[in-house]
């Protein structure tokens, strides 16, 4: 397949990989966190782990917009597409994420909900206007790649005068939630969490551009490495990492030149800056209440806006006091260093939303990697 | 009445079935002379009892029987019609058999189109005899608007296994071959090209086949080499090892290099997320053959229009954890696990 196998290629893969090996100080380890699901998928998917000496290790952050929706906005969901005169348009990803005592929007359409899974915005409006006797409603969800086209279909919906339409939004910014990890104990004081350095968003940063992240590598003192999908992208960030911890630098570099600039993409984001505005805080899972990290509809927008238009008061909930989600999704522990693990909690069975969405850290490692647990036991 | 009497035919450019079609008169006999047995004409429905009696030869019976429920109706090449006769072949000939008699079940909502009813009984029909397997007794029902989504068939077969012949699951051992009959997931994709809200421009055909001729074939090249063979439908390749890898009590271990997809196949499953080896397939098998039987075989199969693509794709390992483990084109190791619910394409 052109365009895509040449970033696939094992003969570079392993090119890349003695370099790796030969930049790589023996004497001192290397911990990088890839900030974006994708990135976990690809590095489980083909089997990176295996082409990196044993002093690199990746820490999977919380860059996958299933995983860091709390608990709570699953049940908002639900309630909302219980009502009778509600259709729920979703994302597939998000059927199976667990709610509160045993929910998913799943179950909730086994027992009758009228939820639709749809693979784009566009696809809701379209029910919308079939369906003019239906409340429908889009469950948002993402961060600023999955913005836009949310941005698109409010305006719209605006223009055709959709009065069956609003937007349950839970959009999430990529920026607050890099600041949050760095300012976090764990990494700043208590050391839990050592992080050399970031594989920076590949589709987050075609829309926000390079810029947002030169705060972090200032502030904090850590290089980005901005790093396409594919597993090529990943090997090549990755020695562009271990070169400027190696150098004492910490810049921020981009390594997906061929999609992403400096400023990013200035029509997505005035789009974006059109309809929504900045939530003073929202919850993450994993993360907690991280401020001015959410975005909403703007007043402008109230009539699109489903929590206005339904009075959705959000209740927090509890996550299962067992699941380590949280604690995964910070980079704090391993997916084995969870007691649920592939016991309770597979990808079948999912008690955490780390274990739903195929870019979830534990739905990864369960899927591709786990055959390296046994393998180290046995070694052990 | 006598057989000569006047008959309206039925209205099959326009008409509709409706409740009087499955309530046991007039119409219903008309819908099965002039839709059914029209099809799938044969001495055997033309006894017009309601069973099909004949001879069994020497030798193991074989009997499947398997339910199709599948939107949309019509693919690109093929329909539920076609697949419903050559889903249950296949199921027989996986035993090694060669498949006899073809029963079939048609559960038809109220209000579906005569038309599309023939479309399907004539292919259906078509590949029977293209197969040289007659559907030898059948039954029509049919439900209110909304309690089926336009019609369900169920087919039966049963066929007989050469005399020797003895494969099953549990026979695949560490160091025999895994071989593909051909490219993965064309049925898949071509079906989902077609979904609602999916709809995408492809060339791609579904492979929908009967593959008793080729596994006859396969038989006589590798004898009692051959262990175990099965058509990997819903679920691809990935859910057939793992059942396999369950009931032999073994690993695999496959090659990602090595697995036949076609560009096409690649890059559709590539815009929506999804990995060919989870994508279903309708005219392919995987055989598991012991390794000294496995050129002779391979070259069998390659000689078959049906196997031309075959490929040794990995082989056998000894495993306690049963994992199918696959390495990457990359060069890294990874598992290639069951299917968890439906496969979905990925938000980013």
């Amino acid at each position: 397949m052109k365009y895509v196998d040449e970033y696939r290629d094992g003969r570079l893969a392993r090119s890349l990989a003695s370099s790796i090996a030969r930049i790589a100080d023996p004497g001192r380890s290397y911990h990088f966190m890839e900030f974006c699901g994708g990135h976990t998928h690809a590095i489980s998917r083909y089997g990176i782990e295996d082409l990196l000496p044993a002093n690199v290790r990746m820490i999977h952050g919380p860059g996958c917009p299933v995983c860091v929706l709390p608990v709570g906005r699953i049940d908002a969901a639900i309630a909302l597409a219980e009502r009778p005169e509600v259709t729920l348009c979703t994302y597939g990803d998000l059927m199976r994420v667990p709610g509160s005592h045993g929910t998913s929007l799943l179950r909730a359409k086994a027992a009758g909900a009228d939820i639709r899974m749809v693979y784009s915005t566009l696809d809701a409006i379209g029910i919308a206007e079939a369906e003019p006797e239906r409340q429908v409603v889009f469950f948002a969800i993402g961060f600023e790649t999955t913005t836009p086209p949310t941005a698109l279909a409010i305006r719209l919906a605006a223009q055709k005068k959709l009065s069956n339409f609003s937007v349950f939004c839970n959009h999430v910014l990529t920026p607050s939630a890099i600041q949050n990890i760095l300012e976090s104990p764990d990494v700043r004081t208590l050391g839990t969490v050592r992080i050399d350095g970031f594989i920076g968003p590949a589709h987050v940063s075609t829309v926000i551009g390079t810029e947002p992240y030169n705060f972090f590598a200032e502030e904090f003192a850590k290089p980005v490495v901005v790093s396409g999908f594919e597993p090529l992208d990943v090997m090549q960030a990755i020695l562009m990492l271990i070169a400027q911890v190696n150098d004492g630098r910490h810049e921020v570099e981009n390594q997906y030149v061929r999609a992403v600039t400096p400023g990013g993409n200035a029509r997505a984001k005035a789009e974006v800056a059109e309809i929504f505005e900045l939530r003073k805080s929202f919850e993450w899972r994993g993360l907690g209440v991280v401020p001015y990290s959410g975005l909403r509809l703007k007043e402008t927008y109230a009539a699109f806006d489903a929590e206005r238009r339904f009075g959705i008061d959000y209740v927090p909930a509890r996550d299962n006091p067992a699941c380590e989600c949280g604690a995964i999704l910070r980079g704090v522990k391993k997916p084995v260093d969870c007691k649920l693990f592939g016991t309770v909690c597979t990808p079948e069975t999912p008690m955490g939303s780390c274990m739903v969405s195929a870019e979830g850290a534990c739905a990864a490692h369960w899927t591709y990697g786990r055959f390296r647990d046994h393998a180290r036991r046995k070694a052990s | 009445m006598s057989p000569k009497a006047y008959r309206r035919r039925l209205d099959i450019k326009n008409g509709r079935v409706d409740l009087s079609h499955g309530s046991g008169g007039r119409a219903m006999a008309q819908l099965i002379a002039d839709v059914f047995h029209e099809a799938l004409d044969n001495e055997w429905l033309r006894q017009g009892n309601d069973q099909a009696a004949f001879d069994v030869g020497a030798g193991r019976m074989v009997m499947t029987t398997d339910g199709y429920v599948i939107s949309p109706l019509f693919f690109p090449g093929g329909n539920i019609g076609s697949l419903a006769v050559h889903g249950t072949i296949n199921d027989v000939a996986m035993a090694g058999a060669r498949p006899l008699y073809l029963s079939a079940s048609f559960i038809i909502e109220e209000g579906f189109a005569f038309a599309d009813l023939k479309r399907i009984a004539d292919s259906m029909g078509e590949a029977a005899r293209a197969a040289g397997v007659p559907v030898v007794t059948g039954d029509t029902k049919v439900v209110e608007r909304g309690k089926a989504d336009g019609v369900f068939i169920s087919t039966t077969g049963i066929g007989v296994v050469p005399v020797g012949l003895n494969l099953s699951a549990e026979k695949a051992c560490p160091g025999d071959r895994v071989i593909v009959s051909g490219t993965l997931g064309d049925h898949g994709v071509a079906v989902m090209s077609k979904r609602q809200n999916l709809t995408f421009d492809t060339a791609i055909v579904s492979d929908s086949a009967a593959l008793h001729e080729l596994v006859a074939t396969m038989v006589t090249a590798a004898g009692s080499g051959l262990r175990v063979m099965r058509d990997p439908t819903r679920g691809g390749l990935a859910a057939t090892l793992n059942e396999l890898a369950q009931q032999s009590k073994v690993g695999f271990r496959i090659d990602e290099d090595a697995l036949p997809v076609k560009p096409e196949v690649a890059a559709a499953c590539e815009l929506l997320g999804l990995d060919p080896l989870y994508v279903a397939n309708e005219g392919k098998l995987v055989a598991i053959v012991a390794p000294e039987a496995a050129d002779a075989m391979l070259a069998a199969m390659r000689a078959h229009p049906l196997g031309r693509d075959a490929a040794v794709v990995g082989e056998v390992v000894a495993d306690d954890h049963r994992f199918v483990q696959m390495t990457t084109a990359f060069g890294g190791g990874r598992i290639v696990d069951w299917l968890s619910g439906e496969q979905l394409p990925r938000i980013c």
